[in-house]
């Protein structure tokens, strides 16, 4: 059966693919780096099970590795170059509609293979984990869509690992940077950041007023989203913190409405959070901005909006 | 009784990214500080970090659509879609921009997260198609005004899937709401969550269709009182 592992093995055969190429070239920090989170993918899931087991030290060593991306992170070398744009232009006219079928057979496959599982099952559901069928569906999605790729651009199969390496080292850094957010996120929790926040906003709000204790929710979802780059990270310490104890125990709150917009609230401190690196940092790497903020640049106004009107729909309905 | 030294952490990353140190340098001492802060041991402290670590790997998953992008890419995707789109004589940048912003939502709004993206959608498709567009209708471009265009454009997929994905189906976001309750004795059936996501789904659309509307007006002002810029390409 298809697990999400199988995924993870193939990410690691990327990134080693990736290190393999950059050390034919003696680039030999790049190499190092890309071979570190090639580990967690390759051999996550023997180290989880040691740790269960008692046996500390591999576990220990991936923590060593984490040290190891960001003293070699500094020190890695930028993107390899691109072929010429008269040769993509001219690849470009031969090939015409022809480009958009690889291209779209990844959301096609994806959505097949999602509502497949969702609504028919039988047999997909024996194939492949379900309760993680939307990862493993991109997995699958992106490796069919290479082989219509190669089909139709009549490339070799080793020009699937070699343009990948070139966007990954494009990307560069960036490319972990967002597993090293979520890595100290869950050191944030483990050693109690999101208690003392929540033990500070708990001081300072006047605890009759429901208003004072909503904004308090509210705005203390965004800030530390913000602090977290992710809603999720904040959402139960926020509510354990002001949610429960203030807001629907004391003022009667709905909690699923509360829990639904609140939720959301912390999303708007998402697009304003350069810790949020998936969403606003690496696209900006992606697209060649020259701003590392241009795209949270580009969307703070709407956050801000969406605040306020937030706020103002939590006040209307939470209390209903 | 609670501890507060742990928040040193927190400062760590709000002066680091606020001197704009390197990010990874930034968020390892960071997960340093805080750790040792809370008082924990070498070894707790690098075991947390690596479990931590591995937990979070599926992060990297967008990794594997960069080499059938990349070959397409070096084959001429991105000028074909500029070509393709071309072909809509009458489409502006805002219609296309919020075309997009509504197909995103709603296939999020469907459990459909991963069908578009920044490396899968918005690089190889958007990008190019925004810039051709706003160059078709406004004229040429400087490099700002093109870095800003393609800024808006990951901003839009962001906005899109961000408010969409919480709607109808019982997904991560509502999962966790769904267990945070439970957890503490409230039962909630998670269709009544995610239809409280409605409203703000509603004004993330109109809010963020409303800004690339005022952002192409901007674009053609600002190209109108530039006519220098029609020279550099």
């Amino acid at each position: 059966m298809l697990t999400l592992s199988h995924v993870f093995f193939l990410m690691g055969a990327l990134l080693t693919a990736t290190a393999v190429l950059n050390a034919l070239e003696r680039r030999w920090w790049n190499a190092g780096f890309w071979a570190i989170p090639a580990m967690p993918c390759l051999v996550g899931d023997p180290v989880l099970a040691a740790l269960k087991a008692g046996t500390r030290w591999p576990a220990q060593a991936m923590g060593v590795g984490v040290i190891a991306l960001a003293l070699i992170a500094p020190r890695t070398r930028g993107g390899v170059k691109e072929n010429d744009p008269a040769e993509r232009e001219a690849s470009a006219a031969r090939l015409g509609d022809r480009l958009f079928i690889p291209a779209l057979t990844i959301p096609v496959v994806v959505a097949a293979l999602v509502l497949y599982v969702r609504y028919v099952g039988w047999p997909v559901t024996r194939l492949l984990d379900v309760n993680q069928a939307a990862l493993i569906s991109l997995g699958i999605a992106t490796m069919v869509a290479l082989i219509v790729a190669l089909i139709v651009t009549r490339a070799g199969p080793v020009q699937g690992l070699t343009e990948g390496r070139r966007l990954t080292d494009t990307i560069g850094w960036a490319v972990v940077l967002p597993t090293l957010l979520a890595t100290l996120g869950a050191v944030f929790v483990d050693t109690g950041v999101g208690k003392a926040v929540a033990a500070l906003v708990g001081y300072v709000i006047p605890v009759e007023s429901w208003l004072a204790c909503l904004l308090a929710f509210g705005l203390g979802m965004v800030a530390f989203t913000a602090i977290m780059g992710n809603a999720f990270a904040a959402f139960p310490v926020m509510m354990a913190g002001i949610g429960l104890p203030l807001l629907i125990t004391r003022h009667g709150a709905n909690p699923a409405v509360l829990g639904a917009m609140g939720m959301l609230t912390g999303y708007c401190g998402t697009l304003v959070t350069p810790m949020a690196a998936n969403f606003n940092v690496v696209p900006a790497i992606l697209l060649e901005l020259r701003d590392p903020y241009g795209v949270i640049r580009a969307q703070w106004p709407t956050a801000l909006v969406l605040l306020a009107t937030n706020l103002v729909l939590m006040s209307v309905f939470v209390f209903r | 009784m609670t501890s507060y030294w742990p928040l040193l952490g927190v400062a760590v990353v709000v002066a680091g990214f606020a001197l704009k140190r390197n990010p990874m340098v930034v968020v390892v001492t960071a997960g340093l500080v805080s750790g040792f802060a809370a008082g924990k041991s070498p070894g707790d402290l690098l075991a947390l970090l690596g479990t931590a670590f591995v937990n979070s790997r599926s992060l990297l998953l967008f990794t594997l659509t960069l080499p059938v992008i990349g070959v397409l890419e070096r084959a001429g995707l991105r000028e074909r879609a500029r070509t393709w789109i071309l072909g809509f004589t009458r489409l502006t940048l805002a219609g296309l921009l919020i075309a997009y912003l509504a197909v995103r939502q709603v296939l999020a709004m469907f459990g459909l997260i991963y069908v578009a993206g920044h490396a899968q959608t918005v690089r190889p498709l958007l990008a190019p198609m925004t810039d051709a567009t706003s160059t078709r209708q406004l004229g040429a471009l400087d490099d700002d005004t093109r870095e800003r265009v393609r800024a808006i454009s990951a901003a839009t997929d962001n906005v899109g899937v961000f408010f969409g994905e919480d709607v109808f189906l019982a997904f991560g976001a509502v999962l966790l709401i769904k267990g945070f309750f439970d957890g503490q004795g409230i039962q909630l059936d998670p269709l009544t969550i995610g239809l409280w996501a409605l409203p703000t789904a509603i004004a993330a659309f109109v809010i963020h269709a409303v800004r690339i509307v005022i952002f192409e007006r901007r674009l053609r002002r600002r190209i109108a009182t530039a006519p220098a810029a029609k020279e550099t390409r």
